[in-house]
């Protein structure tokens, strides 16, 4: 359909949508979301969770809603300020405000109900706002959303997350067709009459922005027809479902714990399909146990949990990793310390994951980086616990978790999944433990193969898995454990290098902060800078190379979401300070200064907030 | 022909399995103590039901008691302490044709592991669970344990244990989906091991709670009981645990006791000064986690391909 008003064409747009809770503005900026990825564009989503369970209505805590970064190139985070709000409500922008997600000149499309609200107290309150935000620089269209949408129905605080879709759809212009075709999706469940009135209200939307806003924009796709047809779009957490249905994994076993839970929730509802199950146990030690003895048992099994849950682990882990048994560990990390920040974001638990047990528990440690990453992870992670017999723990935070993005659809493979167990005879001859000397590598008997029995123990053990507590025996068994890790080492690459292999300044990341950090490099490359960055995914054992690649550069700085003094603090200095997480392990095994740069505000890290904080440093140095 | 089976021949054992197919390394203990004697009548019972040790796991925590699955010819997981039945239900729980066996003690399972006790007994997995409750913390030298009585002087309490003592009978009675419970004694062979083949007979979560001599730190502390068996209470019933008349006529002081009644299984259990032993509970028709949790477990590559690519559908845009 022909449209007849003028478009300004721009690269991306941030459009956030906020009310209270139960106003369905999750559901209409995930469509919204959809549509944009399947016309080709980049998109990341991110869900707004209020701060408080119950929080009471029209409050700054109950601040509940989507943003939604719609680009032109591929979109790996939630991005800075926000371009155009839609707010159900004035009250929930004020927790916005602060947590610095507008602006000057942020847009904001206003529910103005409030101005005509039988109580006085409304009324004021929203008349101050309403002042305060313009005062800001914010610039509030008010707009009369729920008499808009009364036109087509009596219950219009229902129907309204439809009228906002169809406004948004008009202002970036959508595909109207794609978007009928998404709300009938949502709706099939309901009959053709719910249907009909979510696409009249959708199209109220769409005609009343047309016709009365002023702002019209065009973001064109990056992604050909081609591609785009063969897109998934999941959060982190269903990725790591994804994950471990396609890895054949055959038993997940979890206590629920924000922001790991959902990803179970998943599970539940399809594992069955693929001959999965669920177990939830009484608590998180019970969890790690059950997944355990049944990996002893031959079969692939999981925990998912987060920091709290992993404190609780870490007795049973330090077994896997004594007695060798295979285990996946998803751990979707949150603010800590003790029951911190449970719906926030932090990198908060590497040491924990790598150094958590009593004595020497040297196991498998990585990081995904990216939300496709949690999905492939997984598979990893299931292949190499098997191979090196050995817990595998993959890192992941409430960032992925709960941000959503389209990435290319795997395809199931037969070699992705877990082989039947092995039932056939056992050599007598052959010990439990048939450590290889060079690798550490042994293969491992499995109940029901005859010749087979062994007893599996915590206690230190010689290769028949013979309780010993002599010098050599113990020795030998740390040794033969830790060298499974320098083993699988020797075959990893080095990480690759964003940018120029020299430089002034190079930064290393891990886990979420990929996005954000090469958008912040890519600018400040584009403007001349010698930045570079790598980011690693292993983390037990570390990627090779590491100090080779340091040695090219002036200035080497870890950029984490994790606590660390800062450098200028009181009483600090550089013998006492706290360093943080990546930069106290990279430093202790390069002997490099590797300096850091981090913070526990519990949000994602911010390209733009990375870009002034290096481009600071990087002209301190040239001064 | 003649009415033979054409596979006749696949019926033969091909393997009897000896005394010595269940015994794994020498047994530690200490001499006298009870848990040689419980050691003695799980290799028999898997010898005359003729158990294939590879298809038998025993399952313990740590204490002396958890010693067990390393004189076991089974395969053995000597697991953490207090968490041997949460690896029990793991390895029941995808693979139900195995037999697990769960040797814990009674601060391993009343005491750090009580939360999974009670669990445990509601998931109701099919499991001989044998508790060896010499009311005392064995392997760490007397400390104070659960079932420790009040005023019994242990090193961590040298003025005597200032807590009345656990009574597992009746918390386990009152977990639901409780299966079977029943108590016996180290030093009778014959009730133990009738006891125990009950226990390993039902299809379910068997606990049995093993009154266990710890002559080292708890020296004649069952001596009366074993003087005179009048002080002990015999639990008999055609449903109970079935008891050779002779045996049982070393017991003057009986009682009849219907394992199906909970009402009385409660009452018994918690009399005062009264050591019941027998069958004070039993449901056969408890629903088994396994039948739940195993569901799917042979499903094959070819349907889980399909359910893999279905799933990447949903999310498809
Ligand atoms: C986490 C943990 N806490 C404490 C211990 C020390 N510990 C080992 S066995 C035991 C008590 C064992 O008592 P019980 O279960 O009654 O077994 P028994 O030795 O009497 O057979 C304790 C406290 C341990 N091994 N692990
Ligand atoms: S300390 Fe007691 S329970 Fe432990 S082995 Fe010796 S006698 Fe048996
Ligand atoms: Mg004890």
């Amino acid at each position: 359909m022909g449209n007849p008003i003028p478009r300004k064409q721009i690269n991306e747009h941030i459009v956030e949508i906020v009310s209270d809770s139960g106003e369905g503005a999750q559901k209409a900026g995930q469509t919204f979301g959809n549509i944009s990825a399947k016309m080709g564009n980049g998109v990341w989503t991110v869900e707004i969770i209020p701060a408080e369970i119950k929080p009471p209505a029209r409050s700054p805590a109950g601040a509940s809603g989507i943003r939604i970064r719609v680009g032109s190139q591929y979109i790996t985070n939630m991005g800075d300020a926000a371009d155009i709000v839609v707010a159900l409500n004035e009250q929930v922008l004020y927790s916005r405000i602060a947590t610095h997600a507008y602006k000057k000149g942020t847009v904001i499309l206003l529910e103005s109900k409030w101005l005509t609200d039988p109580n006085p107290k409304i009324v004021e309150q929203y008349k101050t706002a309403l002042q305060e935000f313009r005062d800001n620089g914010l610039i509030v269209h008010e707009i009369q959303m729920e008499k808009e949408c009364l036109k087509y129905t009596p219950k219009p605080r229902l129907g309204k997350n439809m009228f906002v879709l169809g406004m948004i759809c008009n202002i970036y212009d959508r595909d109207v067709k794609k978007a009928y075709h998404e709300i009938e999706n949502t709706f099939i469940h309901k009959g053709v009459k719910v249907i009909e009135l979510n696409q009249q209200l959708f199209q109220a939307g769409y005609d009343f922005a047309e016709n009365n806003l002023e702002f019209h924009y065009n973001i064109p796709p990056w992604q050909t027809e081609d591609s785009k047809n063969k897109l998934i779009v999941t959060n982190g957490n269903q990725a790591l479902g994804l994950g471990i249905m396609a890895s054949g994994m055959d038993m997940v076993a979890m206590y629920p714990i924000t922001p790991a839970t959902s990803a179970s929730h998943y599970l539940a509802e399809v594992y069955h399909t693929v001959g999965g199950f669920v177990h939830q146990a009484e608590d998180e030690i019970a969890a790690v146990g059950f997944a355990i003895g049944s990996s002893f048992a031959g079969k692939t099994a999981c925990t998912i949990t987060s920091g709290p849950g992993l404190a609780l682990k870490t007795e049973f882990l330090a077994l896997a990793v004594m007695a060798e048994i295979p285990l996946v560990v998803c751990l979707v990390q949150r603010g800590g310390p003790s029951t911190g920040l449970p719906t926030k974001v932090e990198q908060g638990d590497l040491l924990a994951a790598l150094y958590g047990e009593p004595g020497d528990a040297p196991k498998i440690v990585i990081a995904a980086a990216t939300i496709e990453e949690c999905l492939h992870f997984v598979i990893m992670a299931r292949k190499l616990a098997e191979a090196f017999r050995s817990p595998v723990i993959l890192l992941t935070d409430a960032n992925l978790a709960t941000g959503v993005q389209p990435y290319p659809r795997p395809e199931a493979k037969a070699e992705w999944l877990a082989s039947p167990i092995d039932q056939s005879n056992w050599d007598k001859d052959m010990p439990a433990y048939n450590w290889d000397e060079k690798t550490g590598l042994s293969a491992r008997p499995i109940v029901g193969q005859v010749d087979g029995q062994y007893v599996l123990t915590g206690l230190a053990h010689t290769n028949r898995s013979k309780v010993a507590y002599d010098r050599e025996s113990n020795q030998r068994g740390c040794e033969m454990r830790s060298r499974k890790l320098a083993t699988l080492c020797s075959t990893l690459k080095p990480p690759k290098i964003n940018g120029e292999a020299e430089g002034d300044l190079l930064v290393v990341g891990w886990g979420s902060t990929l996005g954000a950090i090469e958008e912040a490099i890519s600018k400040l490359q584009a403007e001349g800078y010698r930045v570079s960055s790598i980011h690693l995914r292993f983390l037990s054992p570390l990627e090779p190379g590491l100090k080779a690649i340091f040695a090219k550069f002036t200035n080497v700085l870890t950029i984490e979401i994790n606590y660390s003094d800062k450098a200028d603090a009181p009483f600090i200095t550089p013998d006492n300070r706290r360093y943080s997480q990546l930069a106290t392990i990279l430093r202790a095994q390069t002997l490099v200064d590797i300096d850091c740069w981090s913070n526990v505000h519990g949000q994602p890290m911010q390209p733009g907030l990375i870009y002034e904080e290096l481009l600071s440093r990087l002209n301190q140095g040239a001064e | 022909m003649f009415g033979l089976k054409s596979d006749w021949s696949l019926d033969i054992k091909t393997r009897y399995f000896s005394l010595g197919d269940y015994a794994g390394g020498e047994a530690r203990w200490c001499p006298g103590c009870g848990d040689h004697g419980i050691l003695t009548v799980v290799q028999r019972i898997c010898r005359d039901k003729q158990i294939s040790p590879e298809k038998t796991v025993a399952v313990s925590g740590i204490g002396c008691s958890s010693r067990l699955p390393h004189y076991m010819g089974t395969y053995g997981f000597h697991g953490l302490h207090g968490r041997a039945l949460p690896l029990a239900c793991g390895i029941k729980s995808r693979r139900p044709e195995l037999d697990i066996w769960v040797a814990t003690g009674d601060g391993d399972c009343y005491s750090i592991g009580a939360g999974h006790w009670i669990h445990a007994v509601r998931y109701n997995m099919n499991m001989t669970v044998l508790v060896f409750d010499n009311s005392v913390y064995g392997l760490t030298k007397k400390q104070t344990s659960p079932t420790t009585p009040i005023g019994y002087k242990t090193n961590t309490h040298p003025e005597g244990a200032v807590l009345e003592a656990h009574n597992p009978l009746t918390t386990t009675l009152g977990i639901a989906n409780v299966s079977f419970v029943a108590q016996t004694v180290d030093w009778n062979p014959n009730h133990l091991y009738a006891t125990i083949k009950a226990a390993h007979d039902h299809k379910g979560f068997s606990l049995v709670n093993i009154i266990q001599r710890c002559p080292v730190f708890l020296p004649n502390f069952f001596q009366d009981y074993q003087d005179d068996p009048g002080k002990i209470l015999l639990l008999t019933h055609e449903k109970g645990i079935p008891l050779e008349d002779k045996f049982a006529r070393l017991f003057p002081n009986q009682k009849e006791h219907d394992p199906a009644n909970m009402v009385d299984a409660y009452d018994i259990a918690s009399a005062q000064n009264s050591l019941p032993i027998g069958l004070l509970y039993h449901n056969p028709a408890v629903p088994c986690y396994e039948d739940i949790s195993s569901a799917g477990k042979d499903i094959g590559m070819e349907e889980k391909l399909a359910g893999i690519e279905k799933a990447f559908d949903q999310f498809a845009i």
